[in-house]
């Protein structure tokens, strides 16, 4: 039973990282169809300033450094996405394979540039006690900091909703998923939306870095790759722009791994994740949110 | 055998496409004969277009069925009905853009006389489907401009290019959507007369959307009115100018 | 014009052949002289890259298909060959056989599920199949692919004319013709009634479903065929480097095929050769950058972007991508509308 729980939980943590990447990808997919291979970096680079920051301005709080390290991740985040679309995407509105191909470039640099700055070690992350302690649930020791990420992406994900549904660029951004063209005949400035999703998918993706980095313990350049790999198959499996259907998915997505990963064979969870997308594609192609192929 | 007696070649029965829980084509069920002209008149967004892709199977339809030459082709795909010999042209010309005018054509000749799937000889060996393509280009008015890339070729030039791939798969139903849209007037007629060549020289029965009332009254043997994505009547152009009912739907629903 | 142009690829073409017995030192672009084996390796390894970016460039250029898991399809040859010859002993020609089997079923397996998608979720699951793919390697199943150590080709299983560093000559023009062929297969593929289907799909899928060609289909034939040319690359890359290594499994593998590919051009065959093969020698060339003693004077603001060979290429790309669409074939059908 405890064993259940524990890999449930962990599962959970593991999806909440997914979601976290995968929201902004969906978003920015649904809104803009581009799909944009440098929100990996958005959370490596999140990650890294995270752990500059906290380094940097050592306090003598445990909590208040680990605090300035997640305002650093989100900002961080945040800033490098909305330059990227700024300086580089909005340039190529007329070339949607020149878009892609352009957050494949900016995904190369970021990660060479890290490598080159930190090395590709992995680099400790210092957590306060509270964090690396443990809380029992059900018989199982579950470390607080996991607890801590699923909480995190519960809030963001009831924020997004929040957005999407209370305010006016929220509004306007489900309108550009559902028919972009009708939202820019009809006068609306899709560009500011455009931006805007940008930068909520580049914060939460920061956040995400920041976050792993309590999850792990550690941080490596290589993680955001394989977090962006799987956050594709979430998007896809949760049906491409669909907010709901990402969360839902990445809980899957994320569970299923650990179960799998846990009593099958290590790597048998990822594995699996990759044949339930091919089998999500064959019975149901627009994904869990989807009716129709898109 | 007079008109009315010969076997519809093309019929829908109850034909429908909900999306969610609208309506954007409703029951429709329409007989074509063979070797008829039939023109598709209606108020935009009265479903036409929607029509045309349910017919050609772009768009799986959501209830009723689609016979083509005696088959159920409801669950076809686009490629199954246009071998059985439906084809069809787009509201925007539906071109190759990067490739040349001819090359465009002999694609479209060779996908009805078949060897597409060759990969070991050169396309240009095959001298049957290109000599099928130039005929075609002749007839549009095109012959002179089969080396030009077809994206860069005139607005009334790519629709001549449009009823040229039509021409070179021989269709025995052609499903035209608005074909003279956009083109200046002066262009028209040669249009409309590669139209009728297909009609007459071709054998085709013709399904046709058009705006221009004056193009139609001459070339229609019947006219469907649509109407809010049902399909309001189907007469003879004189008694559908007459009908009281598209008199009210076209009057009493301004644009 | 084509005259002249067919002189040109002749002239090139012998003087590649007759490389290995050229003793001469270029300074500057290599180290050594130009039989050297180091020298050699090194430009086959390019002919196995130019081999590789034409295989994608089929696919990208000429249907459309923007694969991010086509690093699958090289590194399914690459280990086949390998674990056929040193873990099952089969002997060259029957190691040869399976991996020719593998490199057809593969792709059109997973071709297959890929395709009932379009454009970027088309994209996104290939990414996904190839990450699996990586991932079995990575967890070296049955002790097959040797995990994260790669997998050595045992020098016995081959015979003594491709083994050892004095043979490299030997290696070298087995990879230029394995170039050669499959440009010329590629060449053949793409001028074929098949091939300007392709090139319809890619301008027009719905008008040529409509036209009566099933576009499936045809982007399947297409998929298997550029996978199993990026098989066959996979294996003289194993031959050249004595064995298959994990690197070529991963996302980073197919994205650097993107940037050869865009590097030379898209849609023109010969320009993703090229692209293929200056990529290739760059990185070569920029990691010799990175090492070199002058970079350490450079503050690290400087010193790091430059020591970084990915960074570089990628600024490159990136460069190329906003500013030069049709890459090197671009610039030069640009400046000669008339070559072919």
């Amino acid at each position: 039973m405890s064993d259940v729980v524990l890999l449930l939980i962990t599962g959970l943590g593991l999806g909440a990282l997914y979601f976290l990447v995968a929201a902004g990808l969906s978003l920015i997919w649904g809104l803009m169809r581009v799909l944009n291979f440098a929100h990996g970096a958005f959370f490596t680079v999140g990650a890294y300033a995270g752990w500059t920051a906290s380094t940097a301005l050592p306090s003598a709080s445990p909590w208040l450094s680990w605090s300035i390290s997640l305002v650093a991740g989100i900002a961080a985040g945040g800033v490098f996405a909305t330059l990227t679309e700024v300086v580089l995407i909005r340039p190529l509105y007329a070339r949607p394979v020149g878009q892609v191909l352009v957050t494949v470039g900016v995904s190369l640099c970021a990660l060479a540039l890290v490598e080159g700055t930190y090395g590709n070690d992995p680099k400790q992350i210092l957590l306060p006690d509270a964090l690396t302690g443990t809380t029992t649930i059900l018989g199982a020791a579950i470390t607080n900091a996991r607890l801590l990420v699923i909480f995190a992406a519960a809030l963001v994900l009831v924020l997004l909703l929040l957005f999407l549904s209370r305010t006016r660029y929220g509004l306007i951004v489900r309108a550009g998923v559902e028919n972009r063209a009708m939202v820019e005949a009809l006068g609306i400035d899709v560009q500011r939306a455009f931006t805007l999703v940008f930068a909520i998918g580049g914060m939460a993706a920061g956040l995400g870095g920041v976050l792993a980095g309590a999850y792990y313990g550690t941080i490596d350049p290589s993680r955001g790759t394989s977090m962006l790999i799987f956050a594709f198959i979430v998007t896809v499996i949760g049906g491409l722009g669909s907010i709901g259907g990402s969360a839902v998915a990445a809980v899957l997505v994320g569970v299923l791994q650990q179960f799998l990963n846990f009593y099958a064979a290590a790597g048998v969870g990822d594995f699996a994740v990759v044949a339930l997308l091919a089998v999500v594609l064959l019975v149901r192609p627009g994904g869990i949110a989807g009716s129709a192929p898109t | 055998m007079s008109e009315a007696e010969r076997p519809p070649v093309l019929r829908t029965a109850g034909l429908g496409l909900r999306i969610g829980a609208v309506p954007i084509v409703d029951d429709v069920s329409l007989a074509v004969r063979e070797g008829e002209f039939l023109v598709v008149i209606g108020p935009n967004g009265a479903g036409k277009t929607t029509l045309f892709n349910l017919l050609s199977g772009l768009t799986p339809a959501t209830s009723g069925s689609v016979t083509f030459a005696g088959r159920d082709v409801t669950r076809a795909a686009p490629y199954q009905r246009a071998r059985l010999g439906l084809g069809r042209t787009f509201q925007t010309s539906s071109i190759f853009a990067g490739l040349s005018t001819r090359e465009n054509a002999r694609i479209a000749a060779q996908a009805h006389l078949g060897g597409s799937a060759d990969v070991l000889r050169s396309a240009s060996a095959a001298r049957v489907p290109l000599e099928r393509a130039e005929a075609a280009l002749e007839t549009v008015g095109l012959a002179h401009r089969a080396e030009v890339p077809a994206g860069a070729l005139s607005h009334g030039e790519k629709r001549k290019l449009d009823l040229a791939l039509v021409l070179c798969t021989e269709p025995r139903v052609v499903l035209l959507d608005e074909p003279t849209a956009g083109m200046a007037v002066e262009d028209i007629p040669e249009l409309v007369a590669v139209i009728q060549r297909i009609h007459r020289d071709g054998h085709a029965t013709v399904l046709m959307v058009e705006h221009r009332m004056d193009l139609v009254m001459g070339l229609a043997d019947r006219m469907a009115v649509m109407h809010h994505g049902t399909l309001l009547a189907v007469d003879t152009p004189d008694r559908i100018v007459a009908n009281e009912t598209v008199q009210s739907a076209y009057l009493g629903d301004p644009l | 014009m084509r005259g002249r142009t067919l002189l040109i690829a002749a002239a090139v073409l012998a003087l590649l052949v007759a490389l290995p017995w050229i003793g001469v030192p270029i300074p500057g672009l290599f180290e050594r002289s130009l039989d050297a084996p180091g020298t050699l390796n090194v430009l086959a390894l390019c002919f196995v890259f130019g081999t590789l970016a034409l295989s994608y460039d089929l696919l990208f250029g000429y249907v459309g298909l923007l694969s991010f898991g086509h690093a699958l399809y090289f590194a399914n040859g690459a280990y086949v060959f390998a674990i056929a010859l040193t873990r099952w002993h089969v002997g060259l020609p029957a190691a040869l056989a399976l991996t020719a089997l593998a490199a057809f079923l593969l792709p059109l397996a997973l071709g297959a599920i890929c395709l009932r998608m379009r454009d970027i979720p088309f994209a996104m699951v290939t990414l996904a199949f190839a990450e699996a793919g990586s991932i079995l390697v990575m967890q070296n199943p049955l002790g097959l692919t040797g995990g994260e150590e790669g997998l050595a080709l045992s020098a016995d299983a081959l015979p003594a004319a491709l083994v050892g560093v004095p043979n490299t000559h030997n290696l070298y023009w087995i990879a230029l013709a394995l170039l050669i062929v499959a440009y010329a297969v590629a060449r053949r593929a793409v001028d074929s009634p098949a091939g300007h289907v392709w090139q319809a799909i890619r301008e027009n899928e719905r008008r040529v479903a409509v036209l009566g060609l099933n576009p499936y289909g045809f982007k399947l034939g297409a998929f298997v065929l550029s996978a199993m040319i990026a098989a066959a690359a996979g294996v003289v890359y194993v031959l050249l480097q004595g064995g298959a290594n994990p690197q070529i499994t991963t996302s980073g593998f197919t994205l650097a095929l993107l940037v050869m590919v865009v590097l030379g051009g898209v849609g023109t065959l010969w320009g993703a050769v090229l692209g293929g093969i200056v990529y290739e020698y760059l990185d070569f060339r920029l990691v010799a950058l990175a090492n070199a003693p002058v970079l350490q004077a450079f503050p690290a603001v400087v010193r790091i972007p430059l020591s970084e060979p990915l960074f570089l290429l990628g600024l490159l790309f990136i460069v190329l991508v906003l500013f030069v669409p049709g890459g090197f074939g671009g610039l030069v059908r640009r400046r000669a509308p008339a070559a072919p």
